[in-house]
């Protein structure tokens, strides 16, 4: 290795890494502050533990950062079918841990497999991406994509850890920037709106709303182009009153009360400020009580108090409102989002596909993290259990997104070779 | 194009959203900042101690001793030696259980109370064996000591601040102890001091897990201030022993100064049963007891006919008006006639002749109805001479509160014309018709201490300063609170019934109020009065009535006394004025044969009368 290979690092990711890391560990260390608290670098607090986990990964970080990159693109298929067999295995050695059997307990550490899988997954969607013969338009490989996604999102699923599912599905995001039809992902975009407005009004009146608006869209097509047909027209619209109608009787007889809570919750249907939106109305108040400048580090009443549940966890960003205030919660997601569009800006750079497209993995998994533990904690986002990387308490989520980085500036570095 | 886009729109997007609703929260809304600090911080109040209370001698009257409430907290319970906690605590069974259940329904983590006020007495046995009982601990809380178990009617009592007080008196905390009656109602400000606040960061269970900031912004409480009264503990204490078995009250008062040196009432209770764990047991005993109403402040709010006492009053106006001088004789043949067909009784002998001195000191009936007809009669219209009669009388304090600094009072009763203008046909009515007044009797009313204020006027010789019972610092701030209220009647004049009043125990209807060695003056009563019986008004004894001041030259007591149903005034309220003048200017009281009279005297027997549905005799 020479001079140049570390002048060609992603400087800038690696230290918005070494600082939200930083910050996290000094939130993890507010959150389990009490008068007793002794030092940071008790090995039984959560603020130590992380500390540990983040040494040992700046510790692989020589070894991820030096390997060839063929490495990761020749046994990603390896890599891939070990972590399928570990979340399999969870079904039979796994611990239950707050309702979900998504550990290990090995000699006293706690791993969650599906972790790594996020990272195995990128992997293998890379390489069979990057491969030569991949086609969107061909049956086998979509498929084998879907598969390839579906495997470890069905098995987390089960566990059950629906964020971790939506953690693989944001996968789809790569998919759309390499070529899948874009109607899918409108059709997508379409569901989610028929979905949420299903739960505003009933069905029929949606439906209703639906004919008159497709009556309208048809007229406006048919003036300016008259071969339009009117099959697909009709299909679309008959497919979303279908869904609407599905949605409706899935919403009340499939879904558990708790899932149909976080969702009245956040659509303003029900109010409970004790129960179910207890949470939510928490870390509402310690968000808004941080006002523009916070409480002060450790200073955090609502924090102290422990007002707000699995704070230390998913709801970290809850604590750095409240201490950090507008300016210092504003500011971590000036740094995500400039981390996130760096990552994006140097994957569109490659003129190999696999370091493009893995790069874009990684991007997308970040901002579905992003995206649902911030938005959960503002009240913006239906309640689901998902860490905010680099931020919240959690040792194998840490060490799975510094390893992902460490690939990504691998990749990044070596984009010549 | 838009696949290269679509992550960095939703990146870009979801960022602006996330600082947009991060502005919401935080900076165009102070809803969560108050929102917050309910939820995560408890303001605990703490209380200064109460001020104590003493006597105008120093003597230590109301101190504090700690009590201690039972908490528990239901999640820490265990199972227990139930037996041996109701057996030690003297709590039934039941109730412990219901107890527990009312604490588990409020909170499993938050103490409860379970137990009030137990004494330290009733802790001490129990706290050895509290190791037994994981959940429960005991909370020490402050009350009321009275050293000296005495003047309950003029303490009042103190007790806890309930849900529907707090919400006019935002001052107080729910449970927090406030002065109900008497000089803990009125000093309540000064006994209760200025409360601080202890600051504390709270949990999501609502427990206590430290300090808030540190205890920067805590503040400390002002300490009370002590109280000392213008009674005299031993006069009182005396007093009161005296009115055993006797209904009545007793006011006793510093001429010169306006200061009340005793204030009894009977019955009366012991103001420590008003405190710890029985109390509301003793207070509903008190309330329910309507026939004695230990609760009823005699002295202050019972309003009776001031009876002969009175006399003396008419006496003065009379004098001032020049209807009468002191050597004026009025015939009297066991009575007169006053009208056509109406004669008024007296206990003067047929045929006896009585100047001003000798109508006060024999109590003569026709004297004052004579010299009453004259003030009356004095002005062109009747209506015109009971306006000027009423005009002095105000200037005695009677008619109207006399603003001392106790919550209750009553106001008795002074006729005025207008009051007659109602009952009778305008103009068709005079003096006769009214000759009641002449001798305490007819409309008029007072109480005790408004009695005691008119004599303690008498001694002054033309003044008074409202009665009071906080003693001041000094004299100055003394004169300028209670100023001197001049009454519309000459010096001279009050010397001249002071003779009378003198007289009266030297040689007329109150010989046996005579002290060797001190010139006692003062002036019985005998008051008829009547009660509804099943309807039919009833008569029953009359009450006993003296009101005095000694010494006759330079007065340091004048008090009223005022015995119900006792019968003539010579024969309780004269003995027992007499034994607290004696006590209070010589310390001791050397004619025990009387004392003990008086102490074992009971006129229990006489309030039973109308209660035993015979018929009965009174007067006897």
């Amino acid at each position: 290795m020479n001079k140049s290979f570390l002048f060609r690092i992603d400087w800038l990711s690696f230290f918005i890494y070494l600082i939200l890391v930083s910050f996290g560990i000094t939130n993890i260390y507010s959150t389990g502050f009490t008068d007793d608290t002794q030092s940071l670098m008790e090995w039984g607090s959560p603020a130590g533990k992380q500390f540990w986990i983040f040494l040992f990964s700046l510790l692989l970080l020589p070894f991820v950062l030096f390997i060839n990159s063929n490495f990761f693109e020749h046994l990603s298929y390896v890599f891939y079918s070990l972590s399928i067999l570990s979340l399999i295995g969870l079904f039979f050695f796994g611990q239950k841990i707050s309702g979900a059997t998504s550990w290990y307990l090995i000699g006293g550490f706690s791993l969650q497999p599906s972790e790594f899988a996020k990272i195995t997954t990128a992997l293998l969607i890379s390489t069979k991406l990057s491969s030569i013969q991949m086609d969107f338009k061909k049956g086998r490989d979509l498929i084998k994509l879907f598969v390839m996604i579906g495997a470890p999102t069905a098995l987390v699923i089960l566990q059950p850890d629906a964020g971790s599912a939506l953690v693989f599905l944001s996968l789809f995001f790569v998919l759309f920037r390499e070529g899948l039809d874009m109607r899918v992902f409108y059709l997508a975009i379409g569901l989610v709106i028929v979905f949420i407005l299903t739960l505003l009004f009933e069905p029929l009146t949606l439906s209703l709303a639906l004919v008159v608006l497709f009556l309208m869209a048809f007229q406006w097509v048919k003036k300016n182009n008259s071969r339009t047909k009117r099959t697909p027209f009709l299909l679309v619209f008959l497919g979303l009153v279908f869904f609407s109608f599905s949605v409706n009787f899935i919403f009340n007889n499939v879904f558990e009360q708790r899932h149909r809570d976080r969702f009245n919750i956040i659509l303003g249907l029900e109010v409970d400020s004790q129960g179910i939106g207890y949470n939510i109305n928490q870390s509402k108040i310690a968000i808004g009580s941080g006002g523009f400048s916070g409480k002060g580090f450790l200073n955090g009443t609502q924090t102290k108090g422990d007002f707000v549940p699995e704070q230390h966890t998913d709801y970290i960003f809850s604590t750095i409102g409240e201490e950090w205030g507008f300016l210092g919660s504003s500011g971590l997601i000036i740094l995500f989002t400039i981390l996130l569009l760096r990552i994006l800006y140097r994957a569109e750079k490659h003129t190999n596909p696999f370091p493009r497209i893995f790069s874009y993995c990684f991007a997308s998994m970040l901002f579905i993290h992003f995206f649902i533990n911030i938005g959960m904690t503002l009240g913006l986002v239906p309640t689901v259990g998902i860490p905010l990387p680099y931020i919240s308490y959690g040792g194998t989520n840490l060490l799975a997104f510094s390893l992902m980085l460490f690939i990504y500036l691998n990749l990044d570095a070596n984009r010549l070779s | 194009m838009i696949r290269k886009f679509l992550l960095l729109s939703f990146t870009l997007g979801s960022a602006l959203l996330f600082i947009f609703q991060l502005s919401v929260l935080q900076l165009f809304n102070s809803e969560y900042r108050e929102r917050s600090l309910n939820n995560a911080v408890q303001a605990r109040p703490v209380y200064p101690t109460r001020g104590l209370i003493y006597d105008r001698n120093g003597s230590l009257w109301v101190a504090n001793k700690p009590v201690f409430d039972l908490m528990v907290v239901p999640e820490n319970l265990n199972s227990f030696d139930t037996l041996e906690l109701t057996k030690s605590l003297k709590i039934s069974k039941k109730e412990l259980l219901f107890q527990l259940q009312n604490a588990k329904r409020f909170s499993k983590k938050l103490p409860s109370v379970v137990l009030r006020e137990l004494s330290m007495s009733e802790v001490a046995v129990f706290q050895e064996k509290m190791w037994k009982y994981p959940g429960f601990y005991f909370q020490k809380k402050s009350t009321r000591d009275y050293v000296l178990p005495i003047g309950a009617n003029v303490l009042g009592y103190i007790s806890e601040t309930n849900q529907s007080e707090i919400k006019s008196k935002t001052d107080y905390d729910l449970g927090e102890m406030i002065g109900r009656q008497g000089i803990e109602k009125t000093y309540e400000k000064i006994l209760r001091g200025t409360k601080g606040v202890q600051l504390f960061q709270k949990d999501r269970f609502n427990r206590i897990i430290g300090p808030y900031e540190g205890g920067a912004s805590d503040k400390a409480p002002e300490a009370a201030e002590d109280i000392t009264l213008t009674i005299d503990a031993v006069l009182q204490a005396y007093g009161e022993s005296l009115m055993n078995n006797k209904r009545g009250g007793i006011v006793a008062l510093e001429p010169q100064s306006g200061e009340v040196l005793a204030l009894i009432t009977a019955p009366n209770y012991n103001p420590n049963l008003l405190v710890g764990r029985d109390r509301s047991k003793f207070f509903k005993k008190l309330v329910k007891d309507t026939l004695a109403k230990p609760l009823f402040d005699r002295s202050l709010q019972a309003e009776y006919s001031p009876g002969s006492p009175f006399k003396t009053l008419n006496a003065l106006i009379g004098l001032q008006e020049k209807v009468i001088s002191p050597e004026t004789v009025f015939n009297c043949n066991a009575g007169h006639f006053y009208a056509r067909g109406s004669f008024m009784g007296c206990h003067c002998r047929v045929g006896s002749q009585s100047n001003l001195i000798k109508g006060i000191y024999n109590s003569c009936n026709t004297y004052f109805a004579k010299t009453f007809t004259r003030i009356i009669e004095s002005q062109p219209t009747s209506e015109e001479g009971v306006r000027l009669w009423h005009s002095y009388l105000e200037k005695f304090g009677l008619g109207d509160y006399l603003g001392y600094d106790l919550p209750i009072g009553k106001p008795g009763f002074i006729p005025d014309s207008g009051f007659y203008n109602r009952w009778y046909p305008k103009g068709k009515w005079g003096a006769t018709t009214i000759i009641s007044n002449a001798i305490g009797q007819g409309e008029i009313l007072t109480t005790p201490i408004q009695m005691a204020n008119f004599t303690a006027t008498i001694a002054n010789r033309g003044y008074f300063r409202k009665p009071h019972f906080k003693k001041t610092k000094s004299q100055k701030e003394s004169d300028s609170l209670y100023p001197k209220n001049p009454t519309s009647i000459d010096t001279e004049h009050f010397e001249t019934v002071i003779r009378g009043m003198y007289q009266v125990v030297e040689q007329g209807t109150a010989r046996i109020a005579k002290i060797k060695g001190i010139d006692v003056c003062g002036k019985t009563g005998t008051v008829e009065n009547f009660i509804l019986l099943n309807g039919d008004k009833t008569q029953l004894t009359d009450h006993s009535i003296f009101v005095a001041f000694a010494p006759k030259d330079d007065p340091k007591i004048a008090l009223a006394v005022f015995i119900e149903n006792g019968y003539w005034g010579g024969r309780w309220a004269a003995p027992i004025a007499s034994l607290m003048i004696e006590k209070y200017l010589t310390g001791e009281v050397k004619r025990s044969w009387l004392e003990n009279r008086m102490l074992e005297g009971s006129l229990q027997a006489e309030y039973e009368k109308p209660l035993l549905g015979k018929a009965f005799t009174i007067n006897e």
